[in-house]
């Protein structure tokens, strides 16, 4: 895993992935979108289904989902009813373009030769990203790992916990996704520049 | 008998601190386990456009004190920049001075 390098002609960021790599790629922001998509960002208390459609007000409450509680935090930590304010007229926005960001990876991944299904074939995917595409992969990862770490519940320093746990638990090989993620996160920082 | 002390201007403040405080609402950025502080500098560098000095400075402030004012200005100016923050994914809030 060499991660993101610039070509320096182009100026185009470029990455190889296997195909398992990019599959699982895929996997995460599909779930991703999914549990973005999932939880509405509707508010519920519209007793009249009409006025529901015609309504475009987010929700103002805090999602119960504590992955999506981390994503969407409150704006205001001292005023319940300004953060509520807030939440209404943001979440929603915020929801949609983190949804757009996760299908953009999957976009890119299967415009660069993903197949709808990984086969036996051993595939190589090279990605290319202009400075704006780039830019939605880097918010991206930022969601994916958010996700797995809340999921996980990796705390500050914790690298040592996580290293004591046996290779074939699945919290292990979760965090190893994660720390894999944040490696590919790191060389698209600095590809970026 | 008075005598009159010298005007004291707070020796701690930073020139860039004087102008905050002056300005009424202010975008708090709040240390997590998760982002990376390679991330964070770009995040402050390119939303905020501050070079790259002081963005690992409001970086560092984050990561050690746990939280680092990182702009100040209107209710709505901090609201768009708290938008933006979660955007990135930064944990973000504003409060008033």
């Amino acid at each position: 895993m060499s991660g993101f390098t610039r070509h320096r002609r182009s100026g185009r960021v470029i990455a190889t992935f296997s195909g398992f790599e990019a599959d699982l790629l895929r996997s995460l922001a599909s779930q991703l979108v999914e549990l973005l998509r999932n939880e509405a960002a509707v508010p519920h208390e519209h007793a009249d289904p009409l006025e529901a459609m015609l309504s475009f007000d987010g929700p103002t409450t805090e999602p119960d989902d504590p992955v999506l509680a981390r994503l969407f935090p409150s704006a205001y930590a001292e005023d319940e009813e300004a953060a509520s304010e807030f939440r209404r007229f943001t979440e929603g926005a915020l929801r949609d373009g983190k949804a757009v960001g996760a299908a953009t990876i999957i976009d890119t991944l299967e415009e660069a030769g993903l197949p709808p299904q990984l086969g036996e074939q051993r595939l190589v995917i090279d990605v290319e990203l202009d400075q704006e595409t780039a830019l939605v992969w880097l918010k991206s990862f930022t969601d994916l790992r958010l996700a797995l770490a809340t999921r996980l519940e990796v705390e500050q320093d914790d690298d040592a916990y996580w290293a004591s746990l046996p290779d074939d638990d699945p919290r292990a090989q979760a965090h190893d996704i994660y720390d894999w993620i944040g490696l590919l996160q790191e060389t698209l920082v600095d590809a970026l520049g | 008998m008075a005598t009159t002390s010298p005007v004291e201007v707070e020796p701690d403040l930073t020139p860039d601190e004087i102008t905050l405080t002056a300005k009424p609402w202010v975008t708090i950025v709040w240390n997590d386990p998760v982002n990376l502080m390679s991330y964070v500098t770009y995040v402050f560098r390119t939303y905020f456009g501050y070079d790259k000095k002081k963005a690992e400075k409001l970086m560092l402030e984050v990561h050690h004190d746990g939280r680092s004012m990182v702009s100040s200005g209107s209710r709505e100016e901090m609201e768009r920049d708290v938008q933006a923050m979660h955007e990135y994914g930064l944990w973000a809030t504003l409060e008033k001075q």
